[in-house]
């Protein structure tokens, strides 16, 4: 046995060959370290361990020493330390490596016993794949194929159990394909603390339920279908729409709030199907709310902003643009920004210099809400630190502008640029707006975009590419999944736009381009590039903030900085 | 050789006439006594008795009992707790009943030793739910010893106390595995727990150190301090101490519970002679030696088996002394001592469907292969008894039970599939040739078993 | 669901027996089920209240005992075993017998509400099978004569009751 490499690591062998791991690594994950596949089923890495469904089994062994001397005991074959291994086959789960701690997984004993778990899984599951949803996705199907023996012994009439049951709102359950493996009802009960799933009745005949008269609607209720490793728990709102492995995965982040939970975006021919969490154990673990997925909805809402306007005529959003800069340059000295605590920091970099360009003065529209003290915070605006980071504002947002309708009142500003804000409910009002030549920029209409001089539709999130800095000051990427609508046009190319006919320099419109400038400008993003932002995302030195009264409550991996 | 007599320890005052199971009977039959030298001691001190008197536990997996106390972790700060198997699950054995029924300050007497041994402040008695009338018996009889002061704060007027709650059970065999007990202790579905990490020693009960035993094995106890070590350690035969309680049901003429010295009456001896021998017309079969999970044994079997000084000794069914290690030799269990016994009349797969339906019914459903193993099991021996057998039916019985068999979160795995893995190992015969009908399976007569 | 007010005082007593309120469950259930005959959605309900625990804990608790019962049963519980000792010794037969005299099924309550029957797995008395449980007493050595004599007695008693 080799010495541990480092205090917190310790040297296991799993096959034959030496991994060093972090202490409290337990064997599944100690093999996925060397490439080795301990297939599993209950375990999940988020989740209590419950050792229930046997697949993980493995043998194990420890160096044998003299019990008097604890000296090693030599095989003198090998001229090695000999290894005890224990007759029965251990679950990898719920073994954690301790040093020297020696796995095999490729012995006949070990394929045995996966046959048999495999065989046993089987044999109340109906094998009816080619028409079941969780196909392409499904660990049973996926490890019969692996694992299995290939043909069933089995003749006996299969149990019955309920098929089709609506547990909640978005979440359907086939009791007849569920294994047993209690995950969906650890998650409720460890992560959601929602309680209402459980087993009843005994044996083969135990069944999952939601306790009668209750629902499965909290909203993190599609995180059981996630993590269910076969198709008893599916998605109301996916089912059977759309075979998964022809959908194209982007990696996104969910902009509910200040959280940044990450996503994956699953989409074909730039249509979205489904949005899914995608694992940041510094942020959201494996998990998203729900909310969080039915955003992609909004890409083809009916009140989706399609076409640019100019004084009330259909536009294209290139001369609605230009329109744009006609008004303002003129303007310069009385025009007001509403920027967005939604934009990405780079569109929030550019809002900045398009303000300072004009003399403008530069305002953020805050947005708060209770917390459910897990993955939605207190800030239901994801990049309000990127507008402070970028200098956008120096100060927390408020929910109403008003400063702005000051300004206005006092005849300081007459025309205001709305980046995606519906200014009447920031508080301003219609005697107000009708001082004032409003530009709006956004993707939904609402009373802002109705009475603005010019409109310019623009991209939602997974339309977009671009960077937030979430509560924990973490900076995170998204992409965009799907192309943006025909009549409407990226938000940062809009902005850039605006910069370079007021500024009358180029600025290009990719995020990659913009961060050198950014990073030179500003010193907490010194030295970052965006490519070199991992797709876990990257902590900035926030502590420069750290005295600001931010809302946020404590959630998961998130304790807010003591107030001072 | 004639059986040895009877060795009444436990159950000496059992059946006996005018013996009743109230605190003044117990007391004028020297009952508590123990209990006053018990609390003279160090508790060290009577744990080094228990462990030199060699006692096994009686519960069915023979384990030291002094050795499981040894094992508590005691550094924790926690406290420790007690608990008293009364789940008496194990079919075939009835013993446990009549300690609680006829002589509960017997097993009072023994738990507060215990508590007093392992300083523990808290005990619960988890008596199946099928004695209601035994949990009353207790319920009055720890009350009595409460308000006596054998039980409650100041025991015997020391400044230690503690207290006995009962718990009652609801109908599950696997309440009587130590940790789906102590899951059902807690409130929650019995799904015992996985081990490493929850030995009940060291994270048992609300996550505290946690001592497990049955009723029996804490009813030696009280005698161990009685007599000391040493003495209980005469009794019985080496490494399989002490008396213990043979439960024996089926197929003789006298069942019932017998009590000898560990291993000094063989099997052969314990049916013939103390149960009467078979019934009229009869011959023995079959006998499974320690509770239904024991691996059953055929009349007929020998076994070879090695002696100390390396030679080795042939024995028959009869031969097997009734004892831990002998048993263990002859690949089957002492286990919780109930003797079932099955005669000529018996078909053996019949025999067979019937525990696989207990063990179907009983198995929590937690794990995987338990859960389908044993329903497939029983589906299967069902199957084959309503008239469509196969001949490969008996391989493929085996088979499922090898595929549970240490593969699972409790020893259920085990208890469920030893009885056919040796049903079909030596009645093969019969398991390849079933009849078409039930009828034609058992001569005229004969009880139904499924 | 009304409770009698010794029910609710017996509850109270054993709540403290444990230093984990949940603990209670099955004792509660117990001593609701001997109170009121059965385990309603009312009584899974009020259990969880009383012990702090969503309902969907005592639901599961409750469906994996089968002693634990969610509809009424007969005035009389008579339970069979059914396990191998008392199989070997007919309890089979006693089963049948006990079915035939009362006519009424296993599992099922009789058409009078008199009597229910069930073929229940081992009860601990191997030798003295086949043993019948009717209510909290136990009845050894019940061959098809005596399972006869105790039907009798049963309906004897459910007469003189009127
Ligand atoms: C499936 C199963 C059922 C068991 N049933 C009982 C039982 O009814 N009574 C009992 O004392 N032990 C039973 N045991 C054994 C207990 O787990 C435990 O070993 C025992 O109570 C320890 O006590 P002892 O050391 O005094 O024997 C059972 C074990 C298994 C695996
Ligand atoms: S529904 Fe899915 S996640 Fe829940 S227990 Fe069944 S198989 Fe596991
Ligand atoms: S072996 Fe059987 S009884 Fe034990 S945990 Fe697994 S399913 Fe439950
Ligand atoms: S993953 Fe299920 S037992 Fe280990
Ligand atoms: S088998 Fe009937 S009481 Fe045990």
């Amino acid at each position: 046995m080799s010495a541990s490499p480092k205090p917190d690591l310790i040297t296991v062998n799993v096959d034959g060959r030496d991994v060093a791991v972090p202490k409290g690594t337990n064997v599944i994950e100690a093999a996925r370290l060397v490439g080795v596949d301990v297939p599993y089923y209950c375990y999940h890495p988020k989740l209590s361990i419950s050792g229930n469904c046997r697949m993980c089994l493995v043998e194990i062994g420890m160096p044998a020493v003299d019990p008097a001397t604890k000296a090693p005991i030599v095989d003198p074959g090998t001229g090695k330390q000999r290894i005890n291994w224990i007759p029965r086959p251990q679950i990898g789960c719920a073994t954690t490596a301790s040093p020297g701690l020696h796995v095999r997984t490729n012995t006949a004993q070990i394929k045995e016993c996966r046959e048999g778990v495999m065989e046993f899984l089987l044999v109340n599951h109906p094998l009816d794949c080619p028409i079941c949803d969780q196909a392409g996705e499904c660990k049973l199907q996926e490890q019969a194929t692996g694992y299995g023996r290939g043909y069933s012994r089995y003749i006996e009439a299969k149990n019955v159990k309920p098929k089709r049951t609506q547990l909640g709102p978005r979440v359907m359950l086939d009791d007849e394909r569920c294994i047993l493996c209690s995950r969906c009802i650890r998650f409720c009960k460890e992560v959601a603390k929602d309680d209402v799933l459980g087993f009843i009745d005994r044996g083969s005949y135990s069944t999952l339920t939601c306790y009668p008269g209750r629902q499965l609607t909290n909203n993190y209720s599609l995180n059981t279908v996630d993590i269910c490793p076969v198709g008893a728990l599916t998605s109301t709102d996916f089912r059977f729409k759309m075979r998964v492995w022809f959908l194209k995965q982007t990696d996104s982040i969910d902009p509910e709030s200040s959280v940044g939970a990450n996503t994956v975006v699953w989409s074909r021919e730039g249509v979205v199907y489904r949005i899914t969490p995608r694992r940041n154990d510094e942020v959201n673990d494996t998990w998203m709310a729900d909310s969080g997925r039915e955003l992609y909805k909004q890409n083809r809402a009916p009140d989706r902003l399609m076409v640019a306007r100019v004084e009330g005529q259909d536009s294209t959003p290139a001369a609605a643009l230009a329109a744009a800069a006609d008004l303002l340059k003129p303007a310069a000295g009385a025009v007001a920004v509403v920027g967005s605590g939604r934009s990405s920091i780079e569109e929030q970099f550019v809002t900045r210099r398009m303000a300072n360009a004009l003399g403008a003065g530069a305002f953020l529209v805050g947005r708060s809400d209770p917390g459910d003290g897990l993955l939605i915070s207190a800030d239901r605006n994801p990049n309000v630190r990127g507008a402070l980071v970028t200098g956008l504002v120096t100060n927390l947002p408020s929910e109403r502008l008003t400063q702005l309708g000051e300004w206005i009142d006092e005849g300081k500003v007459r025309c205001v640029v709305s980046v995606g804000e519906d200014l009447l409910a920031a508080g301003l009002t219609e005697a107000q707006l009708a001082r004032v030549a409003v530009v709006y920029l956004g993707t939904h209409a609402n009373a802002t975009s109705a009475i603005a001089r010019i409109v310019v539709p623009t991209f939602t999130v997974l339309e977009r590419t671009g960077s937030f800095v979430n509560q924990q000051f973490r900076l995170q990427k998204f992409f965009q999944a799907v192309p943006g609508p025909a009549g409407a046009i990226d938000d940062l190319t809009a902005l850039t736009r605006l910069l370079s006919s007021v500024e009358g320099e180029y600025f290009p419109p990719e995020p990659a381009a913009i961060w050198p400038e950014m990073a030179r400008a500003i010193d907490v993003l010194q030295g970052i590039t965006f490519a070199g932002i991992p797709a876990t995302g990257r902590l900035l030195d926030g502590s420069r903030w750290a005295g600001l009264p931010f809302p946020e409550g404590p959630g998961l991996h998130f304790q807010p900085a003591a107030k001072p | 050789m004639p059986a040895p007599a009877q060795r009444r320890i436990i159950f000496r005052h059992i059946d006996e006439p005018g013996y009743t199971n109230d605190l003044a009977c117990y007391v004028r039959h020297g009952g508590y006594a123990t209990l006053r030298k018990a609390v003279t001691m160090a508790p060290a001190a009577i744990i080094d008795e228990v462990k030199k008197s060699g006692l096994r536990g009686r519960g069915g997996a023979g384990f030291g009992c002094g050795l499981k106390w040894t094992l508590v972790d005691r550094k924790s700060g926690k406290p420790i707790y007690l608990i008293v198997n009364a789940d008496e699950s194990e079919p075939g054995t009835f013993k446990d009943r009549y300690i609680i029924h006829q002589d509960p300050h017997q097993l009072i007497e023994g738990i507060m030793i215990t508590c007093w041994a392992n300083n523990v402040k808290q005990a619960y008695i988890y008596i199946r739910g099928e004695f209601p009338v035994g949990a009353r018996i207790l319920e009055k009889a720890i009350a009595e010893a409460r308000a006596a002061g054998y039980v409650g704060p100041n025991v015997l007027g020391t400044p230690y106390g503690c207290e006995i709650y009962v718990h009652r059970g609801a109908g599950a065999y696997i309440c009587g595995e130590e940790t789906g007990l102590i899951e059902s202790l807690e409130g929650k579905r019995p799904y015992p727990r996985i081990k490493p990490p929850y030995f009940p020693a060291v994270l048992g009960l609300y996550q505290c150190p946690t001592i497990v035993n049955n009723v029996e094995t804490l009813c030696h106890v009280k005698y161990i301090v009685e007599v000391g070590g040493d003495e209980f350690a005469k009794i019985g035969t080496p490494n399989n101490t002490g008396t213990r309680i043979l439960c024996v049901s089926g197929h003789v003429q006298k069942p019932g519970y017998y009590e000898f010295e560990v291993g000094k009456i063989t099997l052969g001896q314990l049916l013939h002679e103390v149960c009467g021998g078979p019934l009229p017309g009869r011959k023995f079969k079959a006998v499974i030696p320690g509770g239904s999970s024991a691996k059953v044994l055929r009349f007929g079997e020998t076994f070879t088996l090695k002696n100390k000084d390396g030679s080795a000794r042939t024995l028959a069914v009869e031969d097997i002394p009734m004892d831990f290690d002998t048993m263990a030799a002859c690949g089957t269990m002492g286990g919780s001592g109930g003797v079932i016994v099955m005669d000529d009349s018996v078909n053996m797969v019949e025999a067979l469907a019937n525990l696989n339906a207990f063990y179907a019914h009983e198995s929590c459903g937690q794990c995987t292969p338990c859960r389908e193993g044993s329903l497939w099991m029983k589906k299967i021996t069902s199957r084959m008894v309503h008239g469509q057998a196969r001949a490969e039916d008996g391989t493929l019985l085996k088979s499922v039970a090898d595929q549970i068999a240490g593969r699972t979160v409790c020893a259920f795995g085990e208890a469920c599939s030893w009885p056919t893995q040796s049903f079909v190992a030596k009645f093969g015969d019969e398991f390849k040739a079933y009849p078409e009908t039930k009828q034609a399976a058992k001569p005229a007569g004969a009880t139904d078993l499924v | 669901m009304k409770l009698k007010p010794e029910t609710l005082q017996r509850i109270d007593e054993i709540i403290p027996h444990y230093p984990v309120k949940r603990s209670a469950v099955l004792m509660l259930l117990h001593a609701i089920q001997e109170d009121v005959g059965f385990i309603s959605t009312e009584a899974i309900e009020w259990v969880a209240t009383k012990l702090e625990l969503q309902p969907i804990n005592v639901l599961e608790v409750v469906t994996f005992y089968p002693m634990f019962r969610q509809k009424p049963i007969g005035r009389r519980h008579i339970k069979v075993c059914r396990t191998l000792s008392c199989a070997l010794r007919g309890g089979y037969q006693t089963c049948e017998t006990l079915e035939k005299e009362f006519g009424v099924h296993r599992g099922e309550v009789s058409a009078d509400g008199e009597v229910t029957i069930e073929f229940v797995e081992c009860l601990a008395s191997c030798g003295t099978a086949p043993v019948v449980m009717v209510d909290d007493d136990l009845h050894e050595n019940v061959d098809c004569a005596r399972a006869r004599a105790l039907a009798a007695q049963i309906k004897q008693e459910a007469a003189r009751r009127g």
